[in-house]
């Protein structure tokens, strides 16, 4: 049907009326208006803080050690060569970590006497890692098995740091898809099986896709934390983003390579935040719909 | 609506029959005495809504009388749903005036929550909130919009959970309830701030044959009572028992409109005959 540009079909007669103008009116006014005090309250606000923080005495010492330009720039290569590890340890964790928390989860959802062993182990495994802080973990590999000299067992520290990582990770997102998995309504299963499909072939098809899509938002918070966290590598020695910026400032005690891994890391979570509530609203994802 | 009826309202408002001594009615005949029985309770006028192309209401209009019970009649996708929740302003119009009480409630600087506190709706799958009580959810306007106290709310909830017989469910769960009972909570849900216009959305599209029965003997009560309401249906026994006046509606029209005995039983356009011919009824 061709539309005009009022939104009126040419086939269809109605013209908006009069009452309706002006109702459209006064919301564009309204709407305008609503634009402008933000806008002004933005400003305002944003202007009074720079004046204020500008302003005070200690300002150029604060400028000087934190936001010095020559600094940022002579440290930026040595920071996006560390950052660029921090990505690979998070895209391979990150897979590592979605592959083993969903198999934990399904694990912890097996009913029947015969997975007793398997419910036992994926339990016993979340209560283990999500207990133990991250840092020990990574202490107790990155240090620990490197030190053990076994044969055939790589000593890489990226690696053992990485492993860390992944286990602690895996309990905390097994927990995620389990709630995932068991917030899909249960009439959702019975329509499945009633059609023939088997537990694993229900699973696949109609239960998890229906989870993953209701815990998306859980998921990247995960995913923005496994982010900052794959700095925590940095305490074996790995040059990471963290890593390059503490050997970069410790030469003049000017933390502005900080603030430029700092920022790099933001740089990277920013699109990612955008880009999940782009997909989940373009899908339509119930109770995942993201908004600024 | 014809002489028959208006004569049936005026019937109905003065002397209360025992039924009506009750913690709701109260509310009811202060509306009365706020709108004057000839008056007209809700207007609406050259109503049109569409989502994106698809033109859903194509200029309604449409008078409701205090204490009239309008039933909408129509195939699914004719804008029976769509005209009850423009009414309730849970859409908002595209053209056209709907006013309720004389309030121009389509106006943009009408207060909507303010209007939709003064109405009540119930819905087709119930939409009863699972993680309260029923005693909870028919306690929760009361308590949140209409700024009642915890133990009066819970007064007036019980004695309209009593009303539709469900009083010993107070505690439960919606979904421990059936169908039928759920969908009698939802009624007490919007019975129980006295609205003055009830509305009431396909409630017994998805209840069996005998949950259907005690719904509908319900609704037939509210109506007895003087309740103003429009329902939308595909119960035409149903219809033809309750309605002062029965609209058919086609592609976003009310193609006929008047009182059962007419639209009903002796239907003037081809294409609501075709409709009612269809029906086993």
């Amino acid at each position: 049907m061709p539309l005009r540009p009022d939104g009126a079909s040419l086939t269809d007669p109605w013209r908006p009326s009069p009452t309706e103008l002006e109702r459209r009116a006064y919301r564009r006014a309204r709407t305008t208006r609503s634009a402008l005090v933000s806008a002004t309250s933005t400003i305002v606000v944003g202007a009074l803080v720079g004046w204020l923080v500008t302003r005070s005495e200690g300002w150029p010492r604060v400028q000087e050690t934190f936001f010095s330009w020559d600094k940022a720039v002579d440290s930026f290569p040595a920071v996006l060569t560390g950052i660029w590890l921090n990505i690979r340890i998070m895209v391979i964790c990150g897979i590592a970590i979605a592959i083993i928390g969903m198999t934990l989860a399904i694990m912890r959802t097996l009913r029947g006497p015969i997975f007793f062993p398997l419910r036992l182990f994926a339990t016993a495994y979340v209560d283990l890692f999500r207990g133990l802080p991250l840092l020990l973990v990574i202490y107790l590999l990155g240090f620990g098995v490197p030190a053990l000299r076994l044969p055939n067992v790589p000593s890489s520290l990226a690696l053992w740091g990485g492993v860390a990582i992944t286990l602690s990770y895996s309990a905390y997102v097994a927990e995620v898809f389990r709630a995932g998995i068991e917030s899909v309504h249960p009439s959702q299963r019975a329509a499945s099986r009633a059609l023939g499909l088997s537990h694993g072939q229900t699973l696949r098809h109609v239960v998890v896709p229906q989870a993953v899509r209701r815990v998306m938002p859980p998921l990247m918070n995960d995913l923005v934390s496994l982010q900052k966290d794959s700095g925590l590598i940095a305490v074996l020695g790995v040059v990471d983003a963290i890593r390059a910026a503490q050997i970069e400032s410790a030469t003049d005690f000017n933390y502005t390579p900080y603030v430029v891994a700092g920022f790099l890391f933001i740089c990277l979570t920013i699109p990612m935040a955008r880009f999940t509530d782009h997909v989940a609203k373009r899908q339509g994802w119930h109770g995942s719909g993201g908004t600024l | 609506m014809t002489d028959q009826n208006k004569d049936r309202n005026k019937d109905q408002s003065p002397a209360p029959t025992p039924s009506r001594v009750h913690e709701t009615s109260s509310r009811v005949q202060k509306t009365s005495s706020r709108v004057q029985p000839d008056e007209v309770l809700l207007r609406v006028r050259g109503l049109r809504k569409s989502f994106g192309r698809n033109v859903v209401l194509h200029g309604v209009d449409l008078d409701v009388a205090p204490g009239e019970c309008v039933v909408l009649i129509g195939a699914s996708g004719s804008g029976k749903s769509t005209l009850l929740r423009c009414i309730n302003l849970l859409e908002q119009v595209d053209d056209g005036v709907i006013t309720l009480a004389g309030q121009d409630i389509t106006d943009p600087r009408a207060n909507a929550d303010a209007v939709r506190a003064r109405t009540g709706i119930v819905f087709q799958a119930y939409n009863l909130f699972p993680h309260l009580t029923v005693l909870d959810n028919v306690t929760l306007a009361p308590r949140r919009v209409h700024g009642r106290s915890r133990a009066d709310a819970e007064r007036a909830a019980l004695a309209m959970l009593d009303r539709v017989g469900l009083a010993d469910k107070a505690p439960s769960r919606p979904d421990d309830l059936s169908g039928g009972q759920q969908q009698r909570v939802a009624i007490a849900r919007a019975m129980v701030n006295s609205p003055e216009l009830l509305l009431l959305d396909e409630v017994t599209s998805a209840l069996d044959p005998e949950l259907v029965g005690e719904v509908l003997a319900l609704l037939g009560e509210l109506r007895a009572e003087g309740m103003t309401m429009i329902l939308s249906t595909h119960e035409m026994g149903f219809a033809r028992d309750v309605a002062d006046t029965v609209c058919f509606l086609d592609a976003g029209r009310i193609l006929e409109q008047g009182p059962p005995s007419e639209v009903l039983a002796a239907p003037r356009e081809p294409r609501t005959r075709q409709f009612l011919s269809r029906l086993v009824s």
